[in-house]
């Protein structure tokens, strides 16, 4: 199971007075998960006999893929999604235009070619682009760095 | 809120656990965005102000989201379709925690509905304002035309967006600030999407060629309006973006795209605001009242509702 912790969206487990605080932080500004994983980890720490939970928002720093742990990249390799490989560059001055598409190979997390190719940027969820593997005729999700 | 011990024909019923509505209650069952979030106001800043400010951006980012989402089901490929989506449903992220900011700078920012209504601040700003209350420039509420016009209209708004948000970076407004960083990179990629397909589609066929040169006319006249200072934002100094300052670098960007797709920056005028009002001031075209009835239209039907 790749755990939120895995993925880097809880930030942190405190207690405020007999409070147990649970923080975490939304992948992209639009997750429409983020609802759910807050609603399940209210209702696991309730059944967990924890009575007194508050689930809290950080915004900042904004999430990145850096923080995703090496367990969890193994874990969603195993899975059959192509992990994050580096994190996007933090930049200050304007953002390059980028025309061409990423010359980048990633591996097919099926069979582990390299030739595969990006089908799309945008996948299934927010956080995933599309590609397939010109090897194994399958196509993969891949975690793109963000 | 579904009592489990009934039984019904929902075939979904079966999908969700006893305790797990959340999952499934897309719409009043919104925790608060900003849940945990400090929404303090920032020392020296006017809460009216900076929530006038943040229905500009979030408006920006909403009507935007509307259309996008009029491609679901409409677009010449399933890939494009998922991409238009994802790019959509970005900005509305963005949107909801700007309205959100809005709602917790200045509290009476936001319509009143029948007491004991279960919606929330983000909702009732976004169907229970009028034309006139929304503050979004025109360019995005344009109908959207074929592809190529939503490409070109798209090019156009990240490039700007991206601009804007990169210097609300440094906000003084921590919120906004926030929000900012994250929306960098996600407008990152929707403006390179943009970028791609804008070149593609010029370097095309003649038809795709004819069509983005049309595509470009057709937002064009509403670009001029996206670097006009408004005085809430003069009124805002280093909390909010100039966004003048933006000019040069959207300027630079689309040279790029227009060099790589071998097309001419178009002359056409800019349009006109109306008694020197336009988006910004709830000054909309046409096509606005339309865009908000099919958005609104059953919010308003249901003010107590709950979904």
């Amino acid at each position: 199971m790749v755990t939120i912790d895995d993925l880097g969206i809880l930030r942190d487990v405190s207690y405020d007075g007999a409070t147990l605080v649970v923080t975490i932080t939304p992948t992209y500004s639009g997750c429409p998960a983020i609802g759910a994983i807050r609603a399940d980890i209210d209702a696991a720490l309730r059944g967990a006999g924890f009575d007194d939970v508050d689930v809290r928002t950080a915004l900042h720093p904004a999430w990145t893929t850096d923080w995703v742990s090496a367990e969890g990249r193994r874990k969603l390799h195993e899975h059959g999604i192509s992990p994050p490989t580096h994190g996007a560059t933090a930049t200050t001055g304007p953002v390059p235009l980028t025309l061409s598409l990423p010359t980048r190979l990633l591996t097919c997390p099926r069979c582990g070619s390299s030739d595969t190719r990006e089908t799309s940027h945008f996948g299934s969820t927010a956080c995933k682009s599309l590609h397939r593997c010109r090897s194994c005729g399958e196509p993969f999700e891949h975690v793109k760095e963000l | 809120m579904t009592d489990p011990s009934t039984h019904t024909d929902n075939a979904y019923e079966s999908l969700a656990e006893a305790d797990d509505d959340a999952r499934w209650a897309y719409g009043t069952g919104f925790d608060d965005p900003l849940a945990g979030v400090d929404t303090s106001l920032p020392a020296g800043v006017d809460g009216t102000a900076l929530a006038a400010y943040c229905l500009m951006l979030a408006d920006d980012a909403l009507i935007m989201s509307q259309r996008l989402a009029e491609w679901s089901t409409n677009a010449p490929e399933l890939e494009e379709e998922v991409a238009l989506a994802n790019i959509g449903l970005d900005l509305l992220g963005q949107a909801r925690l700007l309205l959100a900011r809005a709602a917790a700078a200045d509290a009476p920012c936001v319509p009143a509905l029948p007491d004991g209504s279960p919606v929330p601040a983000e909702d009732a700003l976004t169907y229970f304002r009028d034309e006139r209350e929304f503050r979004n420039v025109r360019l995005v509420e344009a109908a959207n035309g074929d592809f190529a016009a939503s490409t070109a209209r798209l090019f156009c708004f990240s490039a700007w967006r991206l601009g804007i948000l990169q210097r609300l970076r440094e906000s003084s407004d921590p919120v906004l600030a926030a929000v900012a960083a994250k929306g960098v990179k996600e407008l990152t990629y929707h403006r390179d999407y943009a970028a791609r397909w804008l070149v593609t589609l010029a370097q095309g066929t003649d038809e795709s060629r004819r069509r983005m040169v049309d595509g470009l006319a057709r937002s064009w006249p509403y670009v001029g309006e996206l670097f006009d200072t408004h005085p809430v934002e003069s009124s805002l100094a280093g909390t909010a973006v100039d966004p003048t300052d933006v000019r040069a670098e959207f300027d630079d960007a689309l040279a790029t795209v227009l060099g790589a797709a071998a097309l001419e920056r178009p002359d056409a005028p800019f349009a006109q605001s109306v008694g020197g009002k336009a988006g910004r001031d709830g000054v909309h075209t046409e096509t606005m009242g339309h865009l908000l009835a099919e958005m609104q239209s059953v919010a308003r039907a249901h003010p107590m509702g709950t979904w």
